[in-house]
């Protein structure tokens, strides 16, 4: 992949490099990643996103963006670690609206998002929270219409083509198709986040009402 | 008495614990946070002998009291406010030496919005991804100030430095927030991109650690539809739907889906801290350095 970056200064030391699809950000990333730990690149915070990844506390960020207009992305290698699995109860209030979307049975809802491999293409939202990404694009569903002001903590959800997990209570507007008892962030755990960009990703059904 | 520690009287209207910050997670979802105006915080660490690094309190708008349970050296700066030691004037701005048992209290602002207190030897609690910075918008770090609490207090490495006075800028009556453009300015309408170089706007009541909220001039749009989260760097200006400018300080989130049509020079993000609603502020267009 090269010569489809765009590259768009932000302020005085940050670049927000936009590509063309989430995979190209999540190669993006990687490739930013390994410069970054051969000691190729010196930068404070590197974010990727759904399209982007923003480069910030760049000391060069002029010259840095000429060397990467012309870069070489690998494409993301397959990861080789075994995946993270979430043990899930499908339960959620949202679960015949998101069938009714699929068009199927609600506990086909399950078994296609259990059978799924995700991978975390970013995280934001919360500390914690990731975009998993992995359902083919027959299963995008909408945000609900009026956002929840109070969503459990461990509530699995769905909202575009994304799934991700609440890691605390917090308003949202997704929907809720589960629930899960893992901790996806705990500051004392190391690493504190259970999910981090390129985490690989599996949700395990657990029977109703089983404590995991 | 000869435990470390300070007990909490008034805890004021929001008192938290900041330091400089929790930078490098942000691909977590982890704001940068710390203290919103990282130059008063530094200088009063100064002043009681404290490395930079140690956490100090900020205080908003109202100040706080806190009783001594050991002696301290302590020092107020930032927003200009009375500074007591029993009820006796201290000074501001300079280091107070306070006797064990006496009550500190660090005044109303009588301009600006926040005021800094360092301790000699430090405020203590257990860093969160080696932070004691309170993270409103995330929940890290320990919680606000509450009236009751005991704070802890780290012990003093060396002798108070011999700062007697310093030269401070005044909170601003104006502000002035130099932009250079952002990665989305093109979502906008060159009317729009004028007016927000032009047009007078207000501090909002609305402003907090989060963003510095403005109103005045709707910023319209050229084009419609959404944009994809991205990241957000401190200082960036984002346009909600509403059209009112937000200004995002330390507790920002790392990622947001609204258009950034500028980027504040963080240099003049200090004085965004001290700005009380209704200042006018202005956004002058600057080129990237």
């Amino acid at each position: 992949m090269s010569a489809n970056l765009r590259i768009l200064p932000v302020g005085d030391d940050a670049l927000l490099v936009e590509v063309s699809s989430g995979a190209e950000a999540e190669a993006l990333h990687a490739e930013l990643s390994r410069r970054r730990s051969a000691g190729l690149l010196t930068v404070r915070e590197l974010v990727p996103a759904a399209r982007t990844v923003l480069l910030d506390g760049l000391t060069d960020p002029v010259r840095l963006a000429a060397e990467l207009a012309s870069a070489e992305i690998p494409p993301v290698a397959a990861r080789t670690e075994t995946a993270v699995e979430i043990p899930v109860r499908y339960d959620g209030p949202d679960l015949a609206e998101v069938a009714a979307h699929w068009g199927v049975a609600e506990e086909e809802v399950a078994r296609i998002h259990a059978g799924t491999e995700f991978r975390v293409a970013f995280c934001g939202f919360a500390p914690g929270f990731g975009y998993l990404t992995g359902l083919p694009a027959r299963y995008d569903v909408p945000r609900r219409g009026t956002p929840r002001t109070a969503v459990p903590a461990g509530s699995v959800a769905l909202a575009g083509l994304y799934t991700g997990v609440y890691p605390r209570s917090s308003p949202g507007g997704w929907q809720l198709i589960g629930t899960t008892d893992a901790v996806l962030w705990d500051h004392t755990r190391e690493p504190a986040a259970l999910l981090s960009p390129g985490t690989r990703v599996r949700f395990v059904p657990a029977s109703p009402g089983v404590r995991t | 008495m000869t435990d470390r520690a300070l007990a909490v009287v008034r805890a004021g209207a929001l008192t938290t614990l900041q330091d400089q910050g929790r930078p490098g997670h942000a691909h977590l979802g982890v704001p940068h946070s710390g203290a919103l105006d990282p130059g008063t915080a530094a200088l009063v660490n100064r002043l009681v002998g404290n490395p930079a690094s140690a956490a100090v309190l900020e205080t908003t708008l109202d100040g706080c009291a806190l009783r001594t349970r050991c002696t301290v050296t302590a020092a107020v700066a930032g927003a200009p406010c009375a500074v007591t030691v029993d009820g006796r004037p201290a000074p501001w701005g300079a280091p107070v030496h306070v006797p064990a048992g006496a009550l500190l209290e660090v005044g109303a602002a009588t301009a600006g919005v926040r005021s800094y207190v360092a301790v000699s030897g430090g405020f203590l609690a257990e860093p969160v991804l080696g932070s004691r910075s309170t993270d409103l918008l995330s929940g890290l770090g320990p919680a606000p100030l509450a009236d009751g609490a005991v704070l802890p207090l780290g012990c003093p490495s060396t002798p108070s430095a011999r700062v007697d006075a310093v030269p401070l800028p005044a909170p601003p009556t104006e502000l002035i927030l130099r932009v250079t453009p952002g990665p989305r300015a093109d979502w906008f309408t060159p009317e729009a991109l004028r007016t927000f170089t032009t047009r007078a706007y207000r501090v909002s009541p609305a402003s907090n650690r989060i963003g510095l909220r403005t109103e005045g001039p709707v910023l319209e749009r050229a084009r419609a539809g959404e944009l994809a989260s991205e990241g957000m760097v401190l200082g960036a200006v984002q346009v909600p739907p509403d059209g009112h400018p937000v200004v995002f300080l330390a507790d920002h989130p790392t990622t947001g889906g609204y258009p950034v049509i500028a980027v504040v020079r963080a240099g003049d993000l200090a004085a965004a801290a001290q700005a009380v609603p209704g200042t006018p502020v202005r956004f002058v267009g600057v080129r990237r350095r």
